[in-house]
């Protein structure tokens, strides 16, 4: 399959991260998360702990984090799974990274909403400083993906970078944001529409108005 | 019993029955994917879509639901013909059109399935997906391009194998199954997901393009490589089998079969002996079979003979020579080749009293000396069964060995079996249906055999309606040839110590030869393996798939098998062999034919002549019971070499290297 991952070679992998281990804030941060479930349901765990040593992985190379193979096969073994079974979870959500990805990750919603907002402006947007979908810009800045919906269509078109959502996007937004975080600045997150404040409708309330002020009871007008 | 109406069909169906039950029950067929008898529920195929109602207005898989009071079916109306033509049709979609130059065709569930619900033509022509295929290992080809992510392979590893190797990964439409990293999946059952495959997508790899299902002859068999006793088609085209398969018997294989069951028959055409040889000045020459039977006259040994069987020999052909021997005037007959000694007085304390069938509803399981999982795959699928899907603590004591399930390892010291910890014993005693399962590593120490029999008693394993006291063996010729008689007080050294001046060896390859220097040493059998190197006169014989048999598998019971081809050359069946060579010695041996042999056989063994368990009753003979504190060795040193048959197949020969010496071969690029 063309668009699957290109997950990096066996042996170099083992060699770099073949002895990964917690760090010792992130032991305690896995054993709080694993003592949210019952003893012998450990398993359940394993979404949470991906995500804990994708950051610690991220944390270690500057980037926002990959599951390299043996970093699968710890976490598996101390919930004390088949490697195989963590491997489907890891291989199954698109949050997860089979390969590396550079320091920002951004992943821009190709769903209908977005779409019909406008998302191919924002895609033209990276692709114009250089971002090749499913690829790491040779600065090593930026990784491009796009994605199904992230659920976020009120606020379309959006993309996900990092761990922040920007959205009501065009293409000027669009190459603002990426050149403010180019230059190691932070952009504003959330709506780049400066008529609204998160999810609410551009020019004030167009439904249940009486609300905006004080509670009121629309029942008895129904 | 719940009330149903399948097509205006009325029955009762058990509680907890589902709907796809209900109507196989009804006498209709359900088309079906991912839905096995023998693995959890899926449910992803969508292949068994019926009408149910009360329920909402649109087909349900019947495979996941419940059959409930008052339910009517329909499996025939438009709406489940259009769900399972649309259903085929997406089926199809990503599924080569490839049948021709598939191994799967002629036998393959999609293709018989297309035709029988399919709608006849696709309207998709945009581009199908592509899979790059996996590596599973030497026995298991994939073509994943034809897979239909049913996951029947990756339940049936988890599930009954016990090698959680095999899984999905990714999702939606780049969903694979593939073995982890594309490992070779470490097990000696993978061969069944070429069964369980409903498509192309994993087929046999030592069987590829051979044949086509509708070229064979199918004879029904009984495997000879280990002592459970599998029943199998073997499919074979003119004077080669082909293929072995399991047949489902719920007693004894269910529907599996080891791989060496399944993949050592590439070996019945190599290296066999398929003319009769005599020694000449240290070599072995080409000779015919009046000049061999006339080098056996020659020995002139009156009654100085013996018979030794090997782990593969038959029962006619263990009693032709028992008759031959006895007609002689010697009873020197031994069939434990490797020295074993234990005692036989009765036989019920050498057999898997609590059947195959039963060990899944074991409560406790202790194992003393044995790689069950090597010397008996598919009782060790049993014992996973219990273990793994009721929790039932397996205790093991000998060569710590992953058997697939979780045991607990109290050690491996011989003396452990007459002084179990504490925990243990009470365990055992509070167990309603315990288990004590002897391997052939425990039976080879002094006093093993006594001390078990002392703790079954002593925990109370032998009740009303449970015998918990087994010995598991792995030569399938072992109980079979106990009820014929071979065995001596102290074994095979009770024979060197009589010094026969002439031996047969029935396909006896594991004995020490250097013991008999002094005898004339007679190898009737089909490989040329150690017996026959060792050998002074070969005279050759036929394999197990050459010839109409009986044998008597661990748990005693007893099974026929028919011949599917004849031994190649001038190779010929056993029991004519010793009929023939009995007139150049002078002597009769009271048959001439098959069936003759057979009745006399049955007229001496009576129990041999009624297909099923033979009932050894229970007794316990007295034995001394104080092991030696030694370790317990294991029998089998390489589960894919543990015959003549399986040293010579190529196929068997790949497997012990890849995956019990950790060989890598490269895979020839495409």
């Amino acid at each position: 399959m063309a668009d699957a991952p290109q997950i990096p070679d066996e042996a170099e992998v083992r060699a770099r991260w073949g002895n990964f281990a917690w760090t010792a804030e992130n032991a305690e941060n896995a054993k709080t998360v694993i003592a949210r479930y019952p003893a012998g349901r450990q398993r359940s765990a394993v979404m949470p702990l991906l995500d804990l040593a994708q950051r610690q992985v991220g944390a270690e190379t500057q980037t926002q984090g990959w599951l390299p193979v043996p970093v699968i096969e710890y976490v598996a073994a101390q919930l004390d799974m088949p490697f195989i079974r963590a491997y489907e979870v890891a291989t199954f959500y698109t949050m997860y990274n089979m390969a590396p990805v550079g320091r920002f990750h951004v992943q821009v919603c190709g769903t209908t909403p977005c779409l019909l907002r406008g998302s191919d402006n924002v895609m033209a947007a990276c692709k114009n400083r250089g971002m090749v979908k499913g690829k790491t810009t040779p600065d090593g800045l930026f990784t491009l993906t796009e994605v199904e919906c992230l659920g976020t269509c009120t606020n379309a078109p959006m993309v996900q970078i990092n761990d922040d959502n920007f959205e009501d996007l065009d293409y000027d937004s669009m190459s603002h944001i990426l050149e403010e975080l180019a230059a190691g600045r932070q952009p504003k997150v959330g709506t780049q529409n400066s008529g609204r404040h998160k999810a609410d409708p551009e020019g004030g309330p167009t439904t249940l108005k009486d609300m905006q002020n004080a509670n009121h009871d629309y029942r008895k007008e129904w | 019993m719940v009330k149903v109406t399948v097509d205006g069909q009325e029955l009762e169906v058990p509680q907890g029955a589902t709907v796809l039950q209900a109507c196989e029950m009804a006498g209709k067929e359900i088309p079906r994917f991912c839905y096995h008898e023998r693995l959890s529920i899926a449910g992803n195929c969508r292949m068994c879509l019926v009408e149910v109602s009360p329920g909402p207005p649109k087909p349900q898989a019947s495979c996941a639901l419940p059959a409930a009071e008052g339910q009517v079916i329909k499996t025939d109306s438009p709406m489940v013909k259009k769900a399972r033509e649309g259903v085929m049709e997406f089926l199809l979609i990503n599924h080569p059109l490839d049948c021709p130059i598939c191994d799967q065709g002629g036998e393959c569930d999609l293709q018989d399935q297309s035709v029988a619900y399919g709608r006849g033509g696709s309207r998709y022509d945009e581009n199908k997906r592509a899979v790059t295929e996996k590596y599973m290992g030497p026995i298991v080809k994939t073509v994943m391009t034809r897979c239909i992510q049913c996951t029947r392979c990756v339940r049936f590893a988890e599930e009954v194998a016990g090698v959680e190797e095999i899984g999905a990964i990714y999702r939606g439409e780049n969903m694979q199954i593939t073995s982890y990293l594309e490992r070779a999946v470490n097990s000696e059952l993978s061969g069944n997901v070429v069964d369980l495959c409903p498509v192309g997508a994993l087929t046999s790899k030592p069987y590829a393009f051979e044949a086509r299902p509708w070229e064979l002859t199918k004879t029904m068999g009984i495997d000879m490589t280990d002592a459970v006793g599998t029943n199998v088609r073997i499919d074979s085209r003119g004077r080669q089998v082909l293929r072995v398969l399991p047949r489902v018997n719920d007693d004894v294989n269910e529907e599996w079969a080891s791989d060496k069951t399944r993949h050592h028959v590439d070996g019945l055409i190599l290296r066999r002996l398929d003319r009769p040889f005599v020694r000449k000045d240290g070599k072995l020459v080409e000779a015919s079979w009046g000049e061999a039977f006339a080098a056996i006259k020659a020995v002139n040994a009156g009654s100085s003979v013996a018979a030794i069987a090997g782990d593969m020999a038959d029962c006619e052909t263990m009693f032709a020579a028992k008759a031959l021997v006895s007609a002689l005037g010697s009873n020197l007959l031994e069939g434990r080749q490797t020295g074993l000694k234990y005692d036989v007085s009765s036989l019920s304390a050498v057999n898997f009293n609590t059947s195959i069938a039963q060990a899944e509803n074991a409560d406790l399981v202790l194992l003393v000396g044995t790689n069950l999982r090597w010397e008996a795959p598919l009782i060790n699928t049993r014992i996973r069964k219990a273990a793994w899907k009721r929790g039932v603590k397996v205790y093991t004591i000998g060569q710590d060995i992953d058997q697939s399930y979780k045991t607990q390892h109290l050690g491996n010291d011989a003396s452990l079996v007459a002084n179990l910890p504490a925990d243990v014993l009470e365990a055992l005693s509070k167990a309603e249906r315990p288990m004590i399962i002897a391997g052939g590593g425990a039976l080879a120490i002094d006093g093993v055999h006594g001390a078990l029999l002392a703790l079954a008693d002593k925990v109370g394993a032998v009740k009303d309606g449970w015998n918990g006291f087994n010995v598991v063996h792995f030569s399938a010729a072992r109980m079979g040839s106990l009820m014929l008689g071979y065995a001596q007080v102290g074994g095979i050294a009770d024979i060197i110590a009589a010094k026969p001046k002439l031996a047969f060896f029935l396909g006896a390859d594991e004995v020490d030869f250097t013991n008999f220097a002094g005898t004339v040493k007679v190898y009737v059998g089909h490989h040329g393996d150690k017996g026959a190197h060792a050998a002074d006169i070969i005279l050759p014989a036929a394999a197990w798939t050459e010839k109409d048999f009986t044998t008597v598998n661990t748990e005693g019971r007893v099974q026929r098998s028919e011949r599917a081809v004849f031994a190649p050359g001038d190779a010929r069946e056993d029991w004519s062999i010793f009929r023939a060579l009995a007139d150049t010695l002078g002597v009769s041996l009271g048959f001439d034919s098959f069936d003759a042999c057979r009745a006399a056989m049955v007229a001496e063994v009576p129990a041999l002549g009624v297909e099923g368990l033979a009932d050894y009753g229970w007794t316990v003979p007295k034995l001394p019971s104080n092991p030696e504190a030694r370790e317990i060795g294991t029998p089998i040193k390489d589960f894919y070499l543990t015959n003549a048959i399986c040293r010579a197949s190529p196929t068997m020969q790949r497997c012990s290297d890849e995956l019990i010496h950790g060989v890598e071969f490269v895979e020839a690029a495409e």
